[in-house]
């Protein structure tokens, strides 16, 4: 039996659409953040499959998921703040509450 | 073909992957989602090493699972009160979430499946087709600008990364 | 000939409009009048240096065999829009500009000295002077031009100054109505004026005067018999482009602005509306002379309508109470007697006897003594004002013991434009009435007349203020002189209008650049003198003193005296015409369909855009998962339309 690169695919893709149904429902500011991540990562997992199974022979894959990683953490830091800013002026991370842009 | 271990590993690592991603965002307390968000994180980078980028798994378990993730444990030991639940989903929203999920996991699956490219090749056998990757290599893929070399993607990370300290600390900051 | 100096002559002037212009709000009134005044008196000394140099330096580029020549100093390519449509800007010398340049530059640099005494304390007055620069600036770039295209352009610009100077007072009503009026009224001539240059031009192949006047029977050629509406192509040209003209000197029927300019401050009609801008139109005629006498029947028309003009203002000037106006319309008066002139400078080639070009040279003799005295009468009508704060000489008489300086200068610049000797109004009067009288018995007969008219209109003024009665207000606030600022440019011009006859003007200035040499025509100027002195001593017998004699007079023919009093109803029949026709008739209909068909369509986009906005608003609601559920389902879709597709 080969482990073959669906094997791999199949496990990001249930990674994605648990991220996605995650950013989609749930309330609280932080949980959609770790839904972010889940569908970060599962982006960063497709790159090194492609780049384990298609071009064996080079690196870009893997080095495109090493920025990701250092984007990533770039991103969290700055919405973490963003978040604590938040719970600072309303008091809670909840995402109903902040609608001020709405129309 | 490919060795039973690695055969076994894998499904251990991807059914663990699924299930700490499903967890992850059904749970209702907050400080277990990130639990199980490091689990998920911790499969990926055994994935990685099972693929043979062994320092790409050192940086995800370093700078993701490591990071990151005190990150979001202060940030949710900051804004939440111990063992307090999230509130509820709207049963609306829900079946929502849900029907956009699967459409899309149908789609997605139903294009990996039939793909034509990806038959074949084991995991194996790709890993002899490459070199193995070295530090020694990966720290020349930084250091040059030629083809396939990446010193200035390199550079324009350090200076996002100082934006972003700036911007942390100035989001943060109180008034 | 240096360019230096013909560029300087027209770079300090703008320059001095740039400067006060833009700066002149950080400095004082008197800083701002100071460099007006320099920057004027530099300009006339350079000007003085040029025109004596042209006329005195013998150099064989302005003078050969005792013919002075025409000679473009330089002439640069300006806009070249296609291979045959090239404007170019120039300096163009010969005996008429080298005289304007002369006349232009002294008024200005008068007008601005007097301004400082005038206009003292005014709000704007570093504006006011800045205006005068752009102004003189203009003039002087119209006159010196070099092609008609250049002309044109500084004829907008002097129209535009004009414009700024009328509506000096922009907060009186009466005088932005009144700047409107110029410059509408100016705007619509040049049109004629524009589509006479476009036609010549057409036809000619050129805009250059030199080009033009050299050889007018060739650009008659050039023309091959065009003809519109029974009339050839070129006449067509050359009255529109005296349409321009009329537009600009106030001929009939396009005369009814130059009342109403009278709105400005005095300085300024002195200087644009008296002596230099006004005579734009009469300048335009004889730059392209030559053009005029290859087609007869413009020149007839110039002829008809300088004559009919003369007459009209002449009489309406006897019944104004406003002294400004009765000036104004003294204007209009003598420089439809230049043109008249001009109309009767018919180039006929007479053996012997030069008599080819008199009225051109009459004509030009005459617009540079009647910038003198105009200017003169004006300044001293400023004086008055100045002194009484009225313009209506209802509210003057016998003001000659309180101001004997603008008294006798005053007195000076009647005589001259009546045309006593030995006063400067006498010697271009009586060259004018001569050419007319060589032309047709008509014209000399008529002009004579007009002549009698302007005489009686002016001693009538002079006595209305100097003498008749005295006003009891003058016990109150007992008028006076004026400064030595406005008093110097009064006795200037006053000496100036004494002698300026005695230069022998056709040595300088003649159509063909062949000296001439002035004779007074016995027989002529016996007449016209004996008319001039019956109309003063008309005048002096009815409004010497108080009397019930003008009211008398007034009566034995009402209907008459009203008509002339309300100017013969031109402008109410300008009204007229523009309110109750155009405007009913074609405006009404116009703001119906835009309000109904034009702006109705821009607001229905409107509405629709605005009420589909309201519409779908919602979908913008601000909540991020919302905008993620449709991203994702709309990117799940393209995916499966991508792969079934491919399939």
């Amino acid at each position: 039996m080969d482990l073959s690169m669906l094997w791999y695919l199949v496990p990001s893709v249930i990674m994605l659409v648990c991220g996605v149904y995650g950013f989609i429902t749930r309330k609280n500011l932080i949980a959609i953040l770790i839904s972010l991540e889940l569908m970060l990562n599962s982006a960063d997992l497709n790159f090194v499959v492609f780049n384990r199974y298609l071009f064996p022979g080079s690196m870009d894959g893997m080095v495109f998921t090493l920025f990701a990683v250092a984007i990533a953490a770039a991103e969290t830091a700055i919405a973490i703040a963003i978040i604590i800013n938040i719970y600072r002026s309303i008091g809670n991370t909840d995402i109903t509450e902040i609608k001020k842009m709405k129309y | 073909m490919d060795s039973v271990g690695n055969i076994i590993v894998y499904f251990v690592v991807a059914i663990a992957i699924v299930f700490f991603s499903f967890k992850a965002v059904t749970t209702r307390k907050i400080l277990r989602a990130a639990t199980y968000l490091l689990f998920v994180l911790l499969g990926t980078a055994a994935f990685y090493f099972q693929l043979g980028y062994q320092f790409l798994g050192a940086v995800q378990i370093a700078v993701y699972a490591g990071g990151i993730m005190v990150l979001f444990v202060f940030a949710i030991l900051l804004t939440h009160k111990p063992n307090e639940k999230t509130r509820l989903i709207d049963s609306h929203r829900k079946t929502l979430g849900i029907g956009v999920s699967v459409a899309g996991a149908v789609v997605l699956l139903f294009a990996i499946f039939y793909m034509p490219l990806i038959h074949g090749a084991s995991l194996s056998e790709c890993i002899s087709a490459g070199d193995a990757i070295t530090m020694h290599d990966i720290g020349l893929a930084f250091t040059g600008s030629d083809r396939f070399q990446y010193l200035l993607p390199f550079e324009a990370i350090s200076v996002l990364l100082l934006a972003c300290i700036i911007g942390g600390v100035t989001v943060a900051r109180k008034k | 000939m240096d360019i230096t100096l013909p560029i300087l002559i027209l770079a300090i002037p703008i320059t001095m409009f740039l400067i006060l212009g833009i700066g002149g709000v950080k400095m004082s009134h008197k800083m701002a009048g100071i460099l007006g005044i320099l920057g004027m008196g530099t300009t006339a000394t350079l000007a003085y240096i040029v025109a004596f140099t042209y006329f005195f330096s013998g150099d064989a580029n302005f003078i050969i065999d005792g013919v002075r020549q025409q000679y473009q100093v330089f002439d640069v390519t300006w806009l070249a829009f296609t291979e045959r449509l090239v404007v170019n800007l120039g300096f163009l010398l010969d005996p008429i500009s080298a005289m304007m340049l002369v006349v232009i530059t002294t008024i200005s640099f008068m007008v601005h000295l007097y301004s400082w005494g005038y206009m003292e304390g005014e709000p704007g007055f570093q504006r006011y002077y800045a205006f005068l620069s752009l102004f003189t600036f203009s003039m002087l770039g119209l006159v010196v031009a070099t092609n008609i295209f250049q002309m044109y352009i500084f004829w907008e610009l002097v129209g535009v100054s004009s414009y700024l100077l009328i509506g000096f007072f922009y907060k009186l009503p009466s005088a932005v109505s009144a700047s409107k009026k110029a410059f509408i009224v100016t705007r619509f001539a040049d049109l004629g004026f524009l589509i006479g240059i476009l036609v010549l031009s057409f036809y000619s192949d050129t805009f250059n005067f030199m080009q033009l006047t050299a050889n007018p029977g060739g650009v008659l050629q050039s023309f091959g018999g065009a003809t519109f509406m029974g009339a050839s192509a070129l006449t067509w040209a050359m009255v529109l482009i005296f349409t321009g003209g009329m537009g600009k000197s106030a001929m009939m029927p396009l005369h009814i602005w130059l009342p109403d300019a009278m709105e400005g401050p005095t300085p300024v009609s002195a200087l644009i509306h008296a002596a230099t801008m006004v005579v734009a139109g009469v300048y335009l005629v004889a730059r392209m002379f030559p053009l005029y006498c290859v087609v007869d029947a413009s020149l007839t028309f110039v002829t008809v309508v300088g004559a009919i003009t003369a007459f009209y203002a002449a009489v309406v000037a006897c019944t104004q109470i406003d002294i400004k106006r009765v000036l104004a319309f003294s204007t209009i008066s003598q420089i439809a007697f230049m043109m008249v002139s001009l109309g009767c400078a018919y180039d006929l080639p007479v053996e012997g006897v030069h008599y080819s070009g008199l009225g051109y040279m009459a004509g030009m003799f005459h617009l540079f003594t009647h910038a003198m005295f105009k200017a003169l009468l004006f300044l001293g009508a400023g004086a008055l004002i100045h002194a009484v704060h009225s313009n209506n000489y209802t509210e003057m008489g016998g003001l000659r013991k309180y101001m004997p300086i603008t008294h006798w200068t005053f007195l000076i610049g009647c005589l001259a434009i009546a045309g006593i000797f030995p006063f400067a109004g006498f010697f271009s009067k009586d060259e004018m009435i001569a050419a007319m009288f060589s032309r047709h018995w008509f014209w000399g007969a008529w002009m004579t007349m007009v002549a009698g008219l302007t005489a009686f209109y002016m001693f009538r003024l002079y006595y209305m203020i100097f003498w008749w009665e005295e006003n009891p207000h003058y016990k109150e606030h007992k008028p006076h002189d004026a400064p030595w600022q406005m008093s110097l440019p009064l006795l200037f011009l006053a000496a100036v209008s004494c002698v300026a006859g005695f230069i022998p003007f056709g040595e300088f200035v003649t159509f063909d650049g062949v000296p001439y040499h002035i004779h007074i025509e016995g027989s002529v100027a016996a007449t016209s003198l004996t008319v001039a002195i019956a109309a003063i001593a008309l005048a002096t017998v009815m409004y010497r003193k108080k009397n019930d004699l003008p009211t008398r007079v007034k009566n034995m023919c009402p209907g008459l005296w009203t008509a002339a009093h309300h100017r013969f109803y031109w402008d109410e029949l300008y009204m007229f015409i523009t309110h109750k026709i155009i405007f009913n008739i074609i405006c009404k209909s116009i703001a119906w369909f835009d309000r109904h068909v034009i702006d109705a369509t821009m607001d229905a986009f409107a509405k629709i855009t605005q009420k589909t906005s309201y519409a779908i608003r919602g979908m913008q609601s601000g909540e991020i998962q919302t905008y993620v559920i449709w991203y994702f389902a709309g990117a799940v879709v393209l995916a499966a339309i991508t792969w079934l597709c491919l399939i």
